[in-house]
């Protein structure tokens, strides 16, 4: 900030009356769906998803295609997993921001009974799984809920960054310690411990991202905190697609071959130079420049790569196929999430420090912390 | 109608319409049970279910696993002690559950837990026992007790369906009372009965098998 220029007017914390007859206020309920981009985008969306249903439909209905009708059952049950997931997402953006989250918060409480009934753990650990279950996780997603708008509201947004991994990181061996069973300890503390990172902390960054005030750089400033998060889910699950089509190439070469024979060298770099192109011609929908964009989904794809061969290798040590193996006839839902898990984080970080660099942010901190350098916000 | 009988009348209602069909959406959600009937389908019919044992969960659970139907004509065997501890179990045991309570501690020459049983489910009832007589400690299933060939001796015709219980005994482990919703497994096998001068060994052995097999399933 300028020395000597004029302070603020309101103090130096800004005023939270600003924005309150804005659409996407956290506290202001009102939805609008009515911004162009965000029907074009949905309804592109549900245009491929059809197409895509009719071609599996028609092809499974003819078997003479000479396809391989378990690669055909897998496609169509990920088709089906599309539906339900872009039904929840677009159900939840028309009726208010709090049902987002708490879908969300469901399908994260869902994902860690998964990864929890799959790790082995003692009578020792009850108490602890008990805080983790009904402490941890539900408080994680109401601090999503009460919304941190840049740093109107700091203190949120650090109890939100620092609840899980510094508090609930902690208080797990201190409860298995008072249990009185030091038999495999830290074992058990860190499988209790990386549960709850990934499936609750690293899955809450996804709704988080309802939080960021995109709508301030973004053109189509009605749901653009919505269209984020549905560009998000939507890379996430694009990037899965394309690594799967490009690793179907003749030549191969598998990464992981123990842990994950169908991941290939070639389907990552394809996946992820591809999921770059939509990612930028997307960029429309986003609060991005065209590079941007294309950057940002290009990291979302490696680090659903990520996600997917970590999660592979804890169920190959597991000695299951999938996290759903235990629920007859569905996939897990942490087969589902496992790359959200990863990108989420990565992604609301790099948007938030995308913000912060932009300059009609660079105003606001300077009004908020005028003793601060300006990037301090990142 | 005196107030005695309107109050009966009433709190039976309440458990058949709302308490019972509430708690077993309750069991379902927090055992996260996934139910199967393996070579073995629902049925009205006259049956003894019996399951391992690690948990006290496991009685609420099977009963809530069952269709409703099925449900309203199941008795769960139980232990008398627990569950006559405290007004909420009792009122779940008694009116919800229409638990067959078995008294433990004192046990009468003309009035064995077999006698009881028999005489409770009549010709309309299916029952709910563990053969394991309690709780295992580790989740491994024990040598089975005498009490399911009496039952079987005395109810040759009834089938005697094996059911396996996964993973309870971590979602309410011994000496627990809040639970922790991990995911379980409920499945039901195929029926078994006593053959015809089948040695009392040589049935509870089989019956025991025929749970264990299902652990694989």
């Amino acid at each position: 900030m300028v020395a000597g220029a004029a302070a603020p007017p309101g103090g130096p914390f800004p005023d939270k009356r600003e924005n309150s007859e804005h659409p996407t206020n956290p506290r202001n309920g009102t939805k609008t769906v009515t911004d162009p981009r965000t029907l074009i985008l949905v309804l592109g969306v549900l245009v491929v998803l059809g197409i895509a249903t009719a071609v599996a439909h028609l092809l499974r209905r003819r078997p003479e295609t000479g396809l391989n009708p378990a690669l055909l059952e897998t496609f169509w049950l990920r088709i089906r997993a599309w539906w339900l997931l872009l039904s929840i997402v677009a159900a939840t953006f028309l009726i208010h921001r709090v049902v987002t989250i708490a879908v969300f918060g469901l399908i994260s409480f869902w994902a860690l009974r998964e990864f929890i009934t799959l790790t082995p753990t003692r009578p020792g650990d009850h108490r602890a799984l008990f805080w983790v279950f009904f402490v941890a996780t539900p408080v994680q997603f109401v601090l999503v809920g009460l919304g941190f708008d840049w740093f109107t509201k700091l203190a949120t947004l650090i109890w939100f960054v620092t609840f899980i991994p510094v508090y609930a990181f902690l208080l797990i061996p201190v409860r298995i310690a008072l249990a009185d069973d030091p038999k495999r300890f830290l074992e058990r503390t860190a499988k209790i411990q990386a549960g709850l990172l990934i499936c609750v902390y690293c899955f809450s960054y996804a709704p988080a991202l309802l939080n960021l005030p995109v709508e301030k750089v973004s053109a189509g400033a009605a749901s653009a905190r919505e269209r984020l998060l549905f560009f998000f889910v939507l890379m996430v699950q694009l990037s899965d697609v394309l690594q799967y089509a490009w690793a179907q190439l003749p030549w191969k070469h598998v990464l992981a071959p123990t842990i994950s024979p169908t991941r290939t060298l070639e389907g990552l770099v394809g996946g992820v130079l591809s999921t770059s192109l939509v990612g930028a011609s997307l960029c429309w929908a986003t609060p991005f420049p065209f590079w941007m964009a294309g950057l940002m989904s290009g990291v979302v794809a490696l680090m659903s790569f990520a996600g997917g061969i970590t999660m592979s290798a804890v169920k190959r040590d597991r000695g299951v196929k999938d996290y759903g193996t235990l629920v007859e006839g569905h996939g897990g839902v942490l087969d589902r999430i496992d790359s959200l898990c990863f990108a989420a984080p990565v992604f609301f970080h790099l948007s938030y420090a995308w913000l912060a660099s932009r300059p009609e942010f660079q105003v606001q901190i300077s009004k908020g912390f005028s003793w601060l350098p300006p990037y301090w916000g990142m | 109608m005196g107030f005695g009988e309107l109050r009966r009348k009433w709190t039976e209602g309440m458990a058949l319409k709302i308490t019972g069909p509430l708690l077993a959406l309750l069991a379902k959600f927090f055992s996260g049970a996934s139910v199967r009937w393996v070579d073995c389908h629902p049925d009205t019919c006259q049956r003894i279910y019996f399951a391992n044992h690690t948990s006290h969960l496991d009685a609420l659970v099977i009963w809530a696993s069952l269709p409703p139907e099925v449900r309203g004509l199941t008795r769960p065997v139980a232990a008398k002690d627990y569950w006559t501890a405290g007004r909420i179990r009792e009122y779940l045991a008694r009116h919800v559950f229409n638990a067959i309570l078995i008294d433990r501690t004192e046990i009468k020459v003309h009035q064995s837990p077999v006698d009881v049983m028999i005489r409770e489910m009549g010709d309309k009832y299916s029952l709910i026992v563990f053969p394991e007589g309690g709780r295992s400690p580790t989740g491994e299933v024990r040598e089975f007790k005498s009490g399911l060939y009496y039952l079987a001796k005395k109810r040759p015709e009834l089938e005697a369906v094996p059911v396996y219980i996964d993973n309870m005994n971590r979602i309410l482990p011994r000496g627990e009372v809040l639970p922790v919703p991990l995911l379980s497994r409920v499945i039901f096998g195929p029926p078994i009965w006593l053959e015809k001068g089948e040695p009392k060994e040589d049935f509870l052995q089989r019956a025991r098998e025929a749970v264990l097999r299902l652990k694989e399933l």
